[in-house]
Formats: structure tokens, C-alpha cells, sequence
């Protein structure tokens, strides 16, 4: 029977680039920054790190295929490098190689590292993708974007539950006001400009029903991690260790797209954080989770996303995001650190920086947006489209809580 | 008996009025305030010659046995691929058989959906052939400011023939064939060049009509007065009447040349008229058909009492019924590519189409065939190796299940502005079918505005992409939310 993730691994540096138009940098650039930072936290020699996963999800725009990007800009010791990629997850799944690889016993200290270098392309929104799904779905998928792919899901959640769409737009509205408050708290952030509701529902329109306003930004961007057991942590002379608690990926099997679906919830998302629960040993994940990173690519996405990780109940979603639940003064604050919202989404980069978030907040960094005594941070992101996605979760803490 | 066992049509849903293009354009060459009346129906953005036959296609044959068909005719002058088999993209839209079954292309003329008809005939009358399919469609682009601007409308029909179930008899054909060039286009040419219309109308129609149909009296020993129904393309409206009045036709014998609700839609045109008028035939009533370019064929047609019982799916009426004003001139000249607007570099993407995917997924793109489990009856799309039903799961026991006939509701949808269209909002959703299986698809013919979650649906088979740069030209299947109510 396996025993799960839970306070096997611990983080011992975390680095996080600025995000935003980093017209002047490269990915190789990102890379290194991050990097730098990250291991000047970890407080390590880089001859020290043993295997590294490298996040990317559109490499054909910035470090092309494989990992030798992540070697060759960091000069990494000949070791094992891998490159990942599972659409909005990566930077993710990069962690999960580095925690996995650490908890299995082949190595010691592992780095994960994510990546994005997006404004090079010479237009606004994410990189059209009709020739990177495959020819056979480049000959019938519809001719969709990311806003459109999400919006789908306002539609379908407003006919679900017999709701005036704009009732919908207006809970929309206040997930991006809210998280364009917090962004302006963090000098890392892409955007840092508070938004009224007004401004957010007067918008233009992108895909309908959302706006301008209700997207999240494009952004350059690079995250990374270094991972190691707690005893090693310990023996280095780290006091606070933040473990993982739990690490979760799901994938659609063709259930939303081609059997049974409302079009107004996430299935990968409900399995995935009802097993990250019981990895990480929560009951009441509304009463135990202390703060949250989702992936708000798109307000919807956010305000539908609470009630597939059992924090709302199915349907109360909106009513909880007007009742400012997830405010950072509310119960369960919710993209504290702005969110893709106002860090934009350089795709491989996002999963790590959700969780340099979780970290800086449970040592007491995070400034202005500090919590009190979190917790349980859990971080989520969503990958591909609604009809067919990629949901990981993961879940850090203190060790031995 | 050999006849025509079905029959259909397909006019688009677009209409836009002479006056809409006068409005614009008559500064520039007046001329066209002369045709000013009425409106003409014009292909939506993803429409062309082989996707309206496919619609024409499938309103003939709602009810009827595709898997019968042994031959497949298509007639057309605006033919998408000048070598690769169009009438082979409409038999696999249609899910006919592959084996046994001929498809040819009959192009280059006007009246090559009446020579198509003629040889569709022969083929049933010799033993050889039981059921061929005849479709015709044109959808002809033209300069602004044309004559053939103001006269040329968009449409396809379909015929079927064959010796069981007849429901109108053949009766004899009779054909003049002669280099009368009233306009041509030179192959690579865009558009058409035309001569005087006072010699077209005069030496053309006028003369070469009323010729062949004399021919066709004299070899059958037949008069006028034998004959209910006549049916000729000629979209002078007044030629078109004056052609009758010389042959002695009253006028309610007359069937209209739809030049006020339609425009002429070339290659289809005469089928088309001829579908129209086997819409409102009786029993024993004769219809005598002709196609008119290069010269004329004459075909005639005898209603049998199995008229009463068939009914197109929609049919001619039934499409010139359901319209909608297009407005916006400048949108139709640029649904044409008659003037360049920016896609931007979204829309600079051109993935190559794979003919080896297309091959091997044919039936699934181009046939819109997706699974039927065999052991829990789940309908699935697309084509995968294990059912998707999760308490089934079984690998490989499916048979082909189509759902270009089906129909559905719209379960969600969007209209996406950032996705590069030339009709935008792209509107694209999640569709649900009649009997099972679902579909992530784009949606055409309809303002996202009218869309709702619940709404009925139904397929349509148009153009996905064109590859200027190859020449390749793409289709799939659409949903159509039914706006209309």
C-alpha cells in the first residue's frame, strides 16, 4: 500500500523571477535568475543538486525541445535532466520529478525548474497552437483559443444552475478585482494595479462572456525549487521546514468531450484534490486550508474551481466569491500573491511560482500579504481546456503537522 | 422504370438584396440599377460548391438508404480541386460504399448537371448502375459592380435515379451541343468574362432553348400541350418569359427562374428549378427540364403516384423559406476575398493537412463517423481503440456510428473574438446528439447572440480551412443551432 508523499520531501530554496514583458531577457536569462536566487536559498553548491526537471510547455517559441537549455544555461554538472511538459501543469509535473526523485531514494537534492518566455511572438494572448495538437486534431477541433476553450464553462455553469449570466459575470468580476488588490501588494508581480468591479464587467469583450478584464495577463516568467528530504534540511541547518503534504495530477479520459459532462464543473479537478486531501490527511478542506494558488487563467475558472476543490458546494461558488471567502482577509484567501491574474502565465513557470507564494507566506516573507499562522497552502493548476485538461494539485505545510 | 426515386436542394441561408449592393457599388458602373429587384442567396464564409452539394445530398436523401448508392455524379463550374475527385469528397461526406461505386466530376459548362443527369439515367436504364446520385452546386465568385454580380446566387440539388420506387418517370432526353460562348473563364482565371447581354439573350437563350426543346418534340413526337411543367435556367427575367411566350408555354406552366429570392445559381440551376417544381407535381403531370450552356439538353420527366409520398428533408421551398438578410456588403465582399482585411499574425497559421491522416481518418473527418459500442450501445466521438463508457471500457468491439444525421442541443458555447475568423465572434461549443455521443465542435450559420445552452441543433459539412499556399482546401462538420425557432 502506498504511503503517499506526505513530509517526505522538503524544500529547501525557492526562487522566483519578476513577471511581465522582460522584453530585454531571454528564457535563458529567466532561467538563470530564478536560479540564482534559489540556490542562494537553499544555501547548497550547485555540484550538490543531482537531478534536475526542467518545465516548459511552448519550447518551440523560446528553449526548444528537450532539457539541454536548462543544462547549458546553468551549467549543470553532467547530471540527469529532463524536460516536461503537460500543458498548464509543467511546472508542476517539474516539481513532482524533482519531489518524486527525492522521495524514491535516487538522489538527494533534486531542482525543479519552470519556465516561460511568451512575448516574442509578436501578437497578444498565448502562442495559436493549430499546428502543436496533433495533425489529426488540427483537421476537426474546433477553431478555439484559451479565453474561448474557458468560457464555454460560464455558459454551461450559468445554464446549469439557472443563472442570468451576468449574475455569473458579476461573481467573475470581483475574483479579478480581488486578486488585482493583492497583486499590487507584490513587487513580483506583472500587474499592480487595483481594478474596480465596474472596470472588470465594462471590459471588451474576448470571448463571450468574458471580457478583457476577466483573462489573465501573458507574461515572461521563471520559478524553481530545490527539493531534499527533511533530514538533510535539518542537517543543513534549515529551522522552518516546509514539506509537501500531498502531489496530485489527473487527466480527462474522454469522459467531458465525448460521454457525460455538465460543461460546469472539472472532473479531473474533483478526483485530484479529494486524493490530495487524503494524502495530506485534511477532513474539512474549507475549515483546514489555510490559503490557495489556483489556476485562474480566466475568472470563471477560479470562481468554478472552489467548488471542485470541496471548499464551496456545488453551485454556492458565487455566492462564497461575493461573500469574500476567499479575499486575503477572507477565510480561505485565494491567489494571495495575485494569481495568474496579475502574474500572467508563462506556463511552465506558474505551478513553481504558486508555490514560491505558499513558501515565502509560510516563513514569513511575504510582506504586506502576509497570513497569519497558515497552515495548509494548496496550489492548483489546469491545464488544456475544460472538455479535455490536466488538473495538479499540491499541498505544503510544515513538517510534521 | 427508371426516373428519379429522390430529389433535394440547398439554398444558404444568407441573403442579400440587390439594392444593398447598388447602394454600394452603383457609383461605379450604374448599369446595375437595371436588376434591381429582389435579393440573391449567397454561400456563408465556409461554404462552397462541394460542401452545398453534400447539404443538397443529404436534404434528397433524408430516409433514404445511402449504403445503396452506386454512383455518385457531381456537376459544377466552381470545382475547389482541379485534380483530386470533388464527387469523391461528397460520396465520403455521404458515407456511401467505396467498392463498387462510381464517382466522376462532370464540369466545364453550365448545363453539365443536366449532361450529368442524362448519363446517370443511361447508366441505371443499361442494368448497370441501380442508383446513382446526381448533385450539382456552384458557388461562383464575381467582380463588384458586375452584372454577374447582380444575377449570380449560390445553391446546389440533388437527384436521384434509379428503377425502384420511381416517383418521376424518365421519359426521353434530347441534347444540342454547339460552341456558343455567352461567357467563359479561362482556366487559372478568377472570374468569369462575359460577352453583350443583348446577344446572349437574343442569340443565346432565346434561340438555342426554344431549339432543343423543338428537338426534343420532334424525336418523341411530344407537343407542348403534353407537358405541365417546363423548367430552363435564364436569368434575364424577361428573356426568360419571352423564351415561353414563343414556345407557346401559358405562363402557371412556367416554373419561375427564382431570380427575385435566389439568383441564378449556375451548374445547379436548372436542378435546382426542377427539385422546386417536383416540390408542388402530381401524379401524371410531365416536367421537361433544360440545361442551357454550349448548347441545351432537353431531359423530360413523368410524376408517378409515389410523388405523394416523398418529401425532401427541407427541400428548395423549404430552404428559400428560411432566410436572412445580409446587410453588411463589405462582409460578403470579404467572405469573396474580394478585398484584404487583417487576420493578423494569429491568423497567419497554416498547418499542412496530412493526406495520410486524411486517408486513414476519412470516414471520421470527412463522414463524421465516430463509434457505436457493440457490448454497452455508447455512441462516441471521436474514434477511440477503448469505449468510453467508464463502466464499459471494452477495446475494439465498436461499429461505425454516423452523426452528420443526427441531431443535437448545444450544451455549452462561446463566441471567441481572439480567434482568427473572417466572421467573428468564432462561435464553437459543446454539442450533445439525439441518441447518444457528443461533440466539441465549431458552429456556423448563426449570431452567437441568438445561441443558447439547450438549443437544437443540426449538422452541416463545410469548408474547415483553406490552404492558399497549397491549395489544399479542408472540411468538416458544423453545428447549426436552430435560431429559427
Amino acid at each position: 500500500m502506498a504511503s503517499g508523499i506526505r513530509d517526505k520531501v522538503a524544500i529547501l530554496g525557492m526562487g522566483c523571477t519578476t513577471f511581465g514583458e522582460r522584453w530585454n531577457d531571454s528564457a535563458e536569462d529567466l532561467m538563470s535568475e530564478a536560479f540564482q536566487e534559489c540556490i542562494a536559498d537553499a544555501g547548497i553548491e550547485k555540484r550538490e543538486i543531482q537531478a534536475a526537471w526542467l518545465g516548459t510547455c511552448f519550447d518551440e517559441i523560446h528553449v526548444g525541445k528537450s532539457a539541454l537549455a536548462a543544462s547549458t544555461t546553468l551549467r549543470l554538472p553532467n547530471i540527469a535532466v529532463t524536460r516536461v511538459e503537460n500543458f498548464c501543469a509543467s511546472g508542476t509535473e517539474a516539481f513532482r520529478g524533482a519531489v518524486y526523485a527525492v522521495a524514491s531514494g535516487a538522489c538527494d537534492i533534486a531542482l525543479a525548474l519552470g519556465v516561460e518566455k511568451l512575448k516574442d511572438i509578436g501578437y497578444g494572448g498565448l502562442p495559436e497552437f493549430s499546428s502543436a495538437m496533433g495533425i489529426t486534431n488540427s483537421m476537426w477541433f474546433p477553431n478555439l483559443t484559451a479565453p474561448g476553450g474557458f468560457a464555454m464553462l460560464a455558459t454551461a455553469y450559468a445554464a446549469r444552475y439557472g443563472l442570468d449570466i451576468q449574475e455569473v459575470k458579476r461573481s467573475m468580476a470581483h475574483v479579478s478585482v480581488k486578486s488585482h488588490a493583492n497583486g499590487a501588494l507584490n513587487p513580483k508581480a506583472h500587474l499592480r494595479k487595483p481594478v474596480t468591479e465596474e472596470q472588470v464587467l465594462m471590459s471588451p469583450m474576448i470571448a463571450f462572456p468574458l471580457g478583457l478584464f476577466d483573462c489573465c495577463g501573458v507574461s515572461d516568467g521563471a520559478a524553481c525549487a530545490i527539493v531534499t528530504t527533511p533530514e538533510i534540511a535539518k542537517s543543513l541547518g534549515k529551522k522552518d521546514i516546509i514539506t509537501i503534504k500531498a502531489l496530485q495530477l489527473a487527466l480527462s479520459n474522454g469522459t467531458e468531450l465525448s460521454y457525460d459532462w455538465d460543461g460546469a464543473h472539472f472532473i479531473t479537478t474533483t478526483k485530484a484534490s479529494t486524493a490530495a486531501y487524503a494524502e495530506a490527511g485534511i477532513m474539512d478542506p474549507r475549515k483546514e486550508i489555510s490559503m490557495m494558488e489556483v489556476h485562474d487563467c480566466f475568472s470563471i475558472t477560479e470562481v468554478v474551481t472552489m467548488e471542485d476543490l470541496h471548499i464551496s458546494e456545488r453551485g454556492k461558488a458565487p455566492k462564497d466569491v461575493m461573500d469574500g471567502f476567499f479575499d486575503r482577509q477572507g477565510t480561505v484567501p485565494c491567489q494571495v500573491d495575485g494569481g495568474l491574474k496579475c502574474f500572467g502565465h508563462p506556463i511552465g513557470a506558474s505551478g513553481l511560482r504558486m508555490l514560491y507564494e505558499m513558501y515565502l507566506q509560510f516563513l514569513g516573507r511575504a510582506g504586506e500579504r502576509q497570513i497569519k499562522d497558515p497552515r495548509f497552502g494548496l496550489t492548483h493548476n489546469l491545464g488544456g481546456f475544460p472538455m479535455l485538461n490536466i488538473c495538479s494539485i499540491a499541498i505544503v505545510g510544515r513538517y510534521g503537522d | 422504370m427508371v426516373g428519379i426515386t429522390a430529389y433535394g436542394g440547398y439554398v444558404p441561408r444568407y441573403r442579400i438584396s440587390r439594392m444593398t449592393i447598388i447602394q454600394n457599388m452603383a457609383w461605379y458602373f450604374p448599369v446595375i440599377m437595371a436588376v434591381a429587384g429582389g435579393e440573391k442567396a449567397i454561400a456563408n464564409w465556409d461554404e462552397d460548391a462541394v460542401s452545398m452539394a453534400v447539404a443538397a445530398a443529404y436534404d434528397c436523401m433524408a430516409g433514404k438508404d445511402r449504403k445503396q448508392v452506386d454512383g455518385v455524379y457531381f456537376a459544377s463550374t466552381t470545382l475547389p480541386f482541379a485534380d483530386r475527385l470533388n464527387a469523391g469528397i461528397i460520396a465520403a461526406a455521404l458515407n456511401v460504399r467505396e467498392e463498387g461505386v462510381v464517382a466522376a466530376d462532370f464540369s466545364a459548362c453550365l448545363k453539365a448537371g443536366t449532361t450529368a443527369s442524362m448519363a446517370a439515367v443511361e447508366a441505371v436504364a443499361s442494368g448497370e448502375k441501380k442508383s446513382v446520385l446526381v448533385t450539382a452546386a456552384d458557388q461562383r465568385r464575381t467582380k463588384m459592380a458586375t452584372m454577374f454580380e447582380m444575377f449570380y446566387g449560390d445553391g446546389a440539388a440533388a437527384l436521384l435515379f434509379g428503377d425502384e420506387d420511381v416517383i418521376a418517370e424518365f421519359k426521353g432526353s434530347y441534347s444540342l451541343s454547339c460552341d456558343f460562348v455567352d461567357h467563359y473563364k479561362g482556366s487559372g482565371k478568377e472570374f468569369d468574362y462575359g460577352w453583350e447581354e443583348r446577344w446572349v439573350r437574343d442569340e443565346g437563350y432565346g434561340k438555342i432553348i426554344p431549339q432543343a426543346i423543338a428537338g426534343f418534340f420532334r424525336k418523341y413526337s411530344m407537343s407542348m400541350a403534353d407537358i405541365s411543367k417546363v423548367v430552363y435556367p435564364c436569368y434575364f427575367t424577361g428573356t426568360h418569359k419571352a423564351i415561353a411566350k414563343n414556345l407557346g408555354i401559358e405562363p402557371a406552366k412556367l416554373q419561375d427562374n427564382l431570380h427575385g429570392i435566389c439568383g441564378d445559381t449556375g451548374t445547379a440551376h436548372p436542378l435546382l428549378l426542377f427539385a422546386s417544381a417536383l416540390e408542388g407535381a402530381k401524379p401524371g403531370e410531365k416536367i421537361l427540364l433544360a440545361g442551357f450552356g454550349q448548347g441545351c439538353d432537353v431531359l423530360c420527366f413523368e410524376a408517378t403516384d409515389r410523388i405523394r409520398g416523398f418529401r425532401p428533408a427541407k427541400g428548395v421551398g423549404g430552404h428559400l423559406a428560411s432566410r436572412v438578410e445580409f446587410t453588411n456588403y463589405l462582409k460578403f465582399a470579404k467572405f469573396r476575398d474580394l478585398i484584404t482585411a487583417d487576420l493578423g499574425i494569429r491568423g497567419e497559421a497554416n498547418p499542412n493537412s496530412s493526406l495520410s491522416v486524411l486517408w486513414r481518418k476519412r470516414r471520421m473527418i470527412l463522414g463524421f463517423t465516430g463509434l457505436r459500442c457493440t457490448k454497452c450501445g455508447t455512441a462516441q466521438f471521436p474514434p477511440m481503440p477503448v469505449c468510453v463508457n467508464p463502466d464499459c471500457q471494452s477495446v475494439g468491439q465498436f461499429e461505425d456510428y454516423e452523426f452528420a444525421d443526427k441531431p443535437g442541443r448545444v450544451e455549452a458555447f462561446t463566441g471567441d473574438l481572439l480567434s482568427p475568423s473572417v466572421d467573428p465572434p468564432a462561435v464553437y461549443g459543446l454539442v450533445s446528439f439525439t441518441g447518444g455521443g457528443r461533440a466539441f465542435l465549431d458552429f456556423t450559420d448563426c449570431d452567437m447572440n441568438q445561441v443558447k445552452v439547450g438549443m437544437p441543433i443540426t449538422m452541416t459539412f463545410r469548408r474547415r480551412s483553406r490552404d492558399a499556399m497549397r491549395g489544399f482546401t479542408g472540411y468538416f462538420w458544423k453545428a447549426v443551432p436552430r435560431v429559427e425557432g
